[in-house]
């Protein structure tokens, strides 16, 4: 990564009530990079945005800002401006000032507020919108209201809490490409939190990997896709089948009672490993020239590809593929040597990459379960920011 | 809604109707037909006529001084009350709140004569000042003394409203108002304060109606010194010189001063869209 630092957290831990958010953290984040906070609920994504923005101190550890350590400098005293994860508009002004506040705070004179303002509404595309009231406009206007209002101070960090979060599919996809291009016009810094991989993939200049209060990796987009460090990473970011392996010697690795050609190197001989394939990776071909043979399951539509679980000497595989497969049919599958990704045993081996357990409404549960945890985290830390007041 | 309701359905809303037709609607009308009528019962606008003169518009203006006056003390101890116990951990909101209320568990006819214990000439406060060497003050059937009354009977009538509406407050708001740049202070007077205004309102409403319209405390505590609006309709109706249809002028006066009031309060919430709503 080129440019200089303009943020980094060192060795910041932080718990509420006894119980641990986030384990010795150290983070470096770059002038005008695109950097996505991702994890589940409860790893400590917003913690740590929101020991950035000053709303929460670190137990321990420091926060250095262009070299400077700001741990106790407050909120209003940062160049660091952000994007509320419910908007938080003020409701007692309008459109355009509810923009103009910060300006207003610092104030800076009228005619250049109003310029400003209106740079702004051009920059989210809500030209005309001035004179209306924040409580009358859709969720995707209050969220650029929120996001003009964050940018005008021309920060030098934008902190962006899960901000599209509550919009709907075709909106989120659209302000998606809209906050990129906003990031790439102003050159600020965006830290972006979210739990949703394919946002944070689709959007990142770098991604980091959290989980239980950790960060379980940091990198570009494709590095955290393509060579994730471990099981839990792997698992997180997209489908993918997790299998033992050993290594057997470099570009040679054994699993499914086989031996494979792959690209990997740098293990020890017969050292134990997980196996990554991602399953579209894998290529569904007659019986006779599988590298692997195995029994059909399930398939399920998908739109752009056929989701079909199949059953390889009792692991069951998730593969996609654009050809129909019937259940219950033999079928071969073939895996390209770069296709093949090794990793080191991790205290996550074996937890994730199985679908023996696979079913499509157990998915759409748990993923309910996620949302209905991430409210209670919000008012957890709503909850203690009272406290502090 | 969807159009018809059911029988039953009427028939639960029946208690309510007789309670609000006896005793809301009925002395409504009491009032208005004593107002327009002489003793012997003939339409009349003398009454009417006779409040507009100096005896009464001296009464008037001493009750509306006092009641504005009390107000503003309530609002004043009110207001940064209402916003500590907001901030307050839970926990100690629900005893800061149940040590508001507390009070008015009690009959304010015990309360007012528990202030005049404390107020006489040889009551508490004058004991203990004479005790530490100080000069007993006179404070009981002065001006003075009515308004700590109403301030002491009608604060929590205050300090809830306000109450209700911070506590209501997304903490969110505070944390966006500190990340655009507002120190504490501002944060009180650019978010907290304009979106505080219905709390304070209602508040203002159910502070100044009964400070406005009470007898008893400013016969107690002023000890008839001076007469208040309050005190003069309830000489009419139930003193030495009964006169029914000049007190039901006086009530009608009254109401109608309180309505203005309270429109012209009300016209403040009208723009605001905050999330508590006024409560009267």
């Amino acid at each position: 990564m080129n440019g200089k630092k303009i943020i980094e957290l060192r060795g910041i831990t932080k718990s509420f009530d006894g119980e641990m958010v986030l384990d010795n953290i150290d983070l470096d984040i770059y002038d005008n990079e695109f950097i996505t906070l991702l994890g589940p609920s409860g790893c400590g994504k917003t913690t740590t945005l929101r020991i950035i923005a000053g709303f929460e101190t670190p137990d321990a550890g420091d926060v250095f800002f262009d070299g400077k350590r700001i741990n106790d400098v407050p909120p209003y005293k940062r160049h660091i401006n952000t994007v509320f994860q419910k908007y938080a508009l003020f409701p007692h002004l309008n459109v355009y000032e509810n923009i103009a506040f910060g300006l207003r705070i610092a104030k800076v004179p009228e005619k250049e507020i109003s310029a400003r303002v209106k740079e702004m509404l051009a920059l989210v595309n809500l030209r005309g919108f001035e004179r209306r009231r924040v409580t009358t406009l859709s969720g995707g206007q209050q969220q650029r209201v929120a996001i003009a209002r964050a940018l005008i101070n021309n920060p030098r960090v934008l902190l962006l809490d899960e901000p599209l979060g509550a919009l709907d599919l075709k909106l989120r996809k659209d302000m998606q490409n809209e906050l990129k291009n906003m990031q790439h016009k102003t050159g600020i810094t965006f830290i972006y939190v979210t739990h949703d991989q394919e946002e944070a993939l689709s959007m990142s200049d770098t991604v980091v990997v959290m989980n239980a209060g950790k960060i379980m990796q940091i990198g570009t987009p494709t590095d955290i896709y393509n060579e994730p460090v471990n099981a839990y990473v792997a698992d997180f970011i997209g489908e993918s089948n997790i299998i033992d392996g050993l290594m057997i010697s470099d570009k040679r690795v054994a699993f499914a009672g086989h031996r494979f050609d792959c690209v990997d190197t740098g293990f020890a001989p017969n050292e134990p490993v997980d196996v990554v394939i991602r399953p579209e990776d894998v290529d569904v071909v007659p019986v006779e020239r599988g590298m692997l043979t195995g029994r059909v399951t399930t398939v399920t539509f998908k739109g752009v590809h056929y989701e079909v679980i199949v059953d390889i000497a009792g692991f069951k595989w998730m593969i996609q593929t654009t050809d129909y497969v019937a259940p219950d049919a033999e079928i071969g599958i073939y895996i390209e040597p770069d296709a093949i990704h090794v990793m080191k045993k991790s205290e996550y081996s074996g937890m994730f990459g199985d679908y023996s357990s696979y079913s499509e409404e157990l998915d759409l549960l748990s993923e309910n379960i996620e949302e209905d945890e991430e409210v209670n985290d919000d008012e957890k830390s709503a909850e203690y920011e009272e406290e502090e007041l | 809604m969807s159009g018809k309701r059911s029988f039953w359905q009427r028939a639960a809303a029946a208690p309510h109707m007789v309670w609000s037709v006896l005793f809301i609607i009925a002395p409504l009308i009491f009032v208005l037909y004593y107002s327009f009528t002489d003793s012997q019962g003939n339409f009349t606008l003398d009454n009417i006529k006779s409040i507009f003169n100096q005896k009464y518009v001296v009464i008037f203006v001493n009750s509306v001084t006092l009641a504005v006056i009390a107000t503003l003390i309530c609002l004043v101890i009110a207001y940064p009350l209402a916003y500590i116990f907001s901030r307050m951990r839970e926990r100690w909101q629900k005893i800061a709140i149940l040590l508001t209320m507390l009070p008015l568990w009690m009959n304010f006819l015990i309360t007012t004569y528990s202030w005049m214990t404390l107020l006489e000439d040889t009551g508490v406060i004058n004991s203990i000042l004479k005790k530490i060497g100080l000069n007993p003050i006179h404070m009981i059937n002065t001006p003075g003394a009515v308004v700590v009354g109403m301030v002491f009977c009608f604060l929590p009538y205050m300090i809830l409203p306000i109450y209700s509406v911070m506590a209501g407050l997304d903490v969110q708001l505070i944390e966006a108002a500190a990340d655009l740049g507002c120190n504490s202070f501002k944060i009180l007077t650019k978010v907290i304060m304009p979106m505080s205004v219905s709390g304070v309102v209602s508040g203002i409403t159910m502070v100044f109606v009964p400070s406005i319209s009470t007898f008893f405390i400013s016969q107690k505590l002023g000890g008839g010194t001076f007469q208040l609006i309050g005190d003069t309709i309830e000489g009419y109706f139930t003193g030495t010189a009964i006169n029914y249809n000049v007190g039901a002028s006086l009530s009608l006066i009254l109401m109608i001063l309180i309505l203005i009031s309270m429109a012209i309060m009300n016209r403040y919430t009208d723009t605001e869209d905050t999330k508590g709503r006024p409560m009267l």
